[in-house]
Parts: structure tokens; sequence; C-alpha cells
């Protein structure tokens, strides 16, 4: 009934719909282009590395460019090290937090923390970085030992620089997943944690798994924090006193060498690097997801 | 009445006032007078002061020019001159062979900079020599009771491998010797200055222009590390600062270059904390 009177304004959809969609799909293709550029390039330019002899030069332990070793592994590490103890104590603060603000917490503190969770992705890094080498280094250099440029003092702030990224996701998240099952979960007589605990959480899998991914990928690619407060060292860290190089930071710090040198062509790999890294724990999330089956809404939970 | 002709007098020692300094300053910056364009500049951070002081009392002469100065280091100095983004790319220190081969870059030097040891203001250590400069950045010597200071291990402090600083330091100072890997590394002068006035057992280096009362620099074996001893050859780890053009330059830019070099731009240059090479 409803169809007959809808069949002409349908025909104009349509064809409304066909260029919609075509410009959907170009503005789609052009980001998976650029991907693909950057990554193509990337590739294409660390290629006379990949090539003969150098690539076991830039896979080695010791970056000493003045005596050819251009060994980039203690950066590999360090980024990885780095990112892992950031997301290790950003996450469960941010689940943490997510979950305060979504029943466990007092109702009226909810808006209030959310509002600083926002307003602290407005802040920019390098704000963190100079405020962290006048208090956080000089608190830990004092407290601990070493000159307070280290893994510990670049961990902490990027803990704190990650921690609005994985709460807003998660956050959008339960916003989602929350509101129709609140009328079930009051109905068989659960509270707000309960309900939080048993129901919501369990059914906001894929927005805990992007909240990882976001998070980690932020904490691995953040340049300022590590260059300001890691100390950069090219070594791997034996405590989380003792300073690291991130592989963004390295590159920060080597991109100003000639540019003709080996130096700076061992660059491009610390490119390709970092990418894959980011694409392997995107990739390897999204397969836990798929194992376990779409989670969420769609599925009524049970799928 | 007797106001009117205070008020003309008063202007018109004013105006002989202003003449007095524009023909004072007309002998250098006569070339630029009634030109126009456009001049940009990347590259070294030491430059960056000289370069704009030129700059301001060249556009102030002649307002149809503009000159852009901006930092980068000595890598994107050499990289942007040479693929043409700008006119002049600055580098402290001289080019290397590959450089030149590949972009045909002419330097003109036109000041002397040292590198000096710098430590916290409360460090007792008043001088170090050569030899223990060279085992304490190696990594040898790590406390400072071994040269005669608090009982407390050293921290040291050093910059990226694009730094004009470091190379000089490296090469003159340590003689290209091992800086040992677990230095802190640190991207400018200002922030080894910000680092080492912080750090009560630091120990780093900047260009002399760098050194005020934040941080405090040991003699080297007995010499002060200052402008003078670097001037007479003294104190001997220095550097030259270079501006760089792709090629002759031409017009304004050789304009520039040669208002660099002339007394007026040498006296800037000093007033920046540097040497002038004339």
């Amino acid at each position: 009934m409803a169809g007959t009177g809808q069949t002409p304004s349908r025909q104009g959809a349509g064809r409304g719909d066909q260029i919609v969609t075509a410009l959907l799909f170009t503005a789609a293709a052009v980001s998976v282009l650029c991907v693909a550029a950057i990554f193509g390039f990337l590739v294409y330019f660390s290629l006379p590395l990949l090539g003969g002899d150098q690539l076991g030069m830039v896979l080695s332990w010791h970056w000493r460019p003045t005596s050819g070793q251009f060994g980039i592994l203690p950066m590999v590490v360090g980024s990885l090290l780095l990112g892992s103890t950031a997301m290790l104590l950003a996450y469960p603060l941010g689940v943490l937090v997510c979950c305060f603000a979504h029943g466990l917490g007092p109702a009226r503190l909810a808006a209030p923390l959310m509002a600083v969770i926002r307003l602290m992705t407005s802040v920019p890094t390098v704000v963190y970085g100079l405020v962290s080498v006048f208090l956080l280094v000089p608190l830990i250099r004092d407290g601990f030992s070493g000159s307070g440029f280290s893994w510990l003092a670049a961990l902490l702030v990027l803990a704190l620089l990650v921690l609005p990224t994985i709460v807003l996701v998660l956050d959008s998240q339960l916003r989602l997943v929350g509101p129709p099952l609140r009328l079930t979960a009051a109905a068989l007589g659960l509270t707000r944690a309960q309900e939080l605990l048993h129901l919501t959480l369990p059914l906001s899998a894929r927005g805990l798994k992007a909240a990882a991914v976001l998070g980690f990928g932020r904490a691995v690619g953040d340049t300022l924090i590590p260059l300001m407060l890691a100390g950069n060292a090219a070594q791997v860290p034996h405590s989380l006193l003792s300073a690291l190089r991130t592989l963004t930071a390295h590159i920060a710090l080597v991109v100003a060498t000639d540019s003709q040198s080996a130096a700076y062509n061992s660059l491009f790999a610390c490119g390709v690097i970092l990418f894959l890294i980011t694409l392997a724990v995107n990739l390897g999330l999204r397969r836990i997801r798929s194992e376990n089956g779409p989670a969420g809404l769609r599925g009524g939970g049970h799928a | 009445m007797h106001k009117v002709r205070t008020g003309l007098i008063l202007s018109m020692l004013t105006l002989a006032l202003v003449v007095c300094a524009g023909l004072a300053q007309a002998s250098d910056l006569g070339v630029f007078a009634g030109k126009s364009g456009k001049i940009d500049i990347a590259g070294g951070t030491a430059h960056i002061p000289v370069m704009k002081e030129a700059a301001k009392r060249i556009m102030q002469t002649s307002p149809a020019i503009r000159i852009t100065v901006a930092g980068g280091g000595s890598g994107v100095g050499v990289q942007k001159v040479g693929e043409g983004l700008v006119d002049i790319g600055n580098t402290g220190r001289a080019l290397s062979p590959a450089e030149i081969a590949k972009y045909g870059l002419k330097s003109f030097a036109f000041a002397i900079d040292g590198v000096a040891v710098v430590v916290h203001p409360k460090n007792s250590v008043a001088n170090l020599t050569h030899a223990q400069v060279q085992d304490i950045f190696a990594g040898k010597i790590t406390n400072w009771k071994a040269v005669g200071g608090h009982d407390a291990a050293i921290h040291l402090y050093t910059r990226d491998e694009a730094s004009g600083t470091r190379e000089v330091f490296w090469g003159i100072m340590l003689k290209k010797g091992k800086i040992a890997e677990s230095a802190n590394v640190v991207a400018s002068n200002g922030a080894m200055k910000t680092a080492l006035a912080g750090d009560a057992d630091g120990i780093g280096y900047v260009s002399i222009g760098h050194i005020d009362a934040t941080i405090k620099a040991p003699t080297l074996d007995g010499v002060v590390p200052d402008q003078d001893n670097a001037k007479s050859g003294k104190y001997p780890v220095t550097r030259k600062l270079y501006m760089n053009a792709k090629g002759e330059p031409k017009g304004l830019v050789a304009d520039f270059i040669a208002y660099i070099q002339s007394p007026e731009g040498a006296q800037i240059t000093s007033a920046s904390g540097y040497i002038p090479t004339r």
C-alpha cells in the first residue's frame, strides 16, 4: 500500500542515491588510495636499503651513524615497550573511568567527569611535554635515580595522553548500546552497576576493541612526548628509569641530517615498520572480533 | 607662541636625528634602496638571530622587500635550498661533497661559533681536561667524584646527528671518539640548556652564544670558553656558520649575503653572540 505511493519518489531518490553512492565511493577510494600510496612510497624509498647487505645493517642493535651502523632495532623495541606499557596503564584506567561515568559512580559526577575528559583531548601534546619537563622529570630524578628523562616519564604522560581517546571511543559505544537495554534491565531488577557489568560492557566488545586499537595507535604514533621526555638514547632500556628512543622520535631527530646519507635513508625503513606495527595491531584485533562473531546490538547479543 | 616655537625646534631636532640615523645605516643598507622582491631563508637554528636582525633592518629601509626566516636545522637548510624551496639555506657545518655534487651549492661563511661543555650552575667542577671530557662522554668516567666534584652519577646529554653543534663537538673535542649510547639526546641548543639548568648532575654542550646564568661552562684545560678565546684560537672547539645558495647568487640574494658579510652585518653577528669571520 505504501509502496505504490512511494514509487515515483523512490525513482527520483534512486538517481540521487546513485550520485551519492558515487560520491561516497570516490571519497572512500581516495582515502584508501592515499594510504596505499603512502605505504607504496615508503617501501619505494626504503628499497635501496632492502636490497643487498644493507637490510641486515638496518635490522641490527646499534645506531652509530658515524661508524656506519644504522641499526633501528633498539627504536623498534622502544616504540613497542613504551606504547604497550602506556596502554597497560591507560586502558584499564580508561575502562574504569567509563564505568564510573556509566553507572558505577554517582550520576551527578558523570557529566563533569566526561567534560574534563573531553577537555583533555584539546590539550596540545607539546603542553603535556613542556609541563612534564619541569614537573615530572625532576620528580623522577629526585625520587628515584638517573636523569629523569626516562621510559617511566614518557609512559606516564603518554598514558594521560591516550586516556581520553580510550574513554571517548568506549563512551560512544556505551551510549549506543546502553539505552535500549535499560528498560529490560530494569524489568529484570538489575541495578545500574549490574546492568553495566553483565549486559552493556559485554555487548560493547566492538567499542572495547576499537578503543584499544585507537589508543595503541595514538600511543605508538605520538612523537613529541617521547622526544621531550624519554631521553632518546638509542638503546634498549634496562629499567623503567633508563632512557629509550621510539621510532617516531628517531625519525624526528634524524630527519634533519644530510639527506644524501645512509642514516637518512634508514628512516624510510622506520616508517615502514611503524606502519606495519599499527597495521598488525589493527588486523590482530579484527581477527579476534571475527572469531567471537559480531558483537553489539545487531545480533541481539547472542550471535 | 613660545610653545609653538619649542614644538617646532623639537620636531626639527627629531627629524635631524631620524635623518642622521638613516645616513648612518645607509652605508651598507644602501644597495637595497628602491629594490623590491622576496628572500626566503631556512636551515641552521644558530643563524636565526643574525638573519632576523638583518631582515628587520633591510625591511625597515626598503618596505618593498620581504624576507622570511625559518629554522629546521642544517640538514633542512641544505635540502630546501637544493630543491629550490628557499633562496638561502643555512648550515652550521661545511657541506658534504655529496651535497655539493647533488645540488651545486655555493657556501658563504660569515661567523665563527665555539662549542663549550656545560654543567649545572651549582656543580663545583671548575675545570675539565680534554681527556676527562672524552672519558666522560665515552662513559668511562661515570661519577663526578672522579673529576673533583660531588659524589653523584654523571648524567650525559648529547645532541642528535643532524646537529652542527654535535658535529664540531664530536669532531674536535672528542676527536671523533665514542659517545655512550646511554646518553640522553636532546633536539636543540635551547633544549640542552633547559635540561642542564634542571639537572644538577648533568653534563652537555652548547654553542658559546647560548651560555648564560642558567648553566655553567667549566674551563677546558684552563681556557675559558668565550668569544675572545675562540677568535684568538686559544679555545679550539669552534665551527663556522654558513649561508648556502644554489649556484652563484644573483640580485637580492647576492645583496643579502654581501650585507651579512659587510661591517654592519659583522656588528649584528657579534651582537648575536658569534664572532664575525671578517
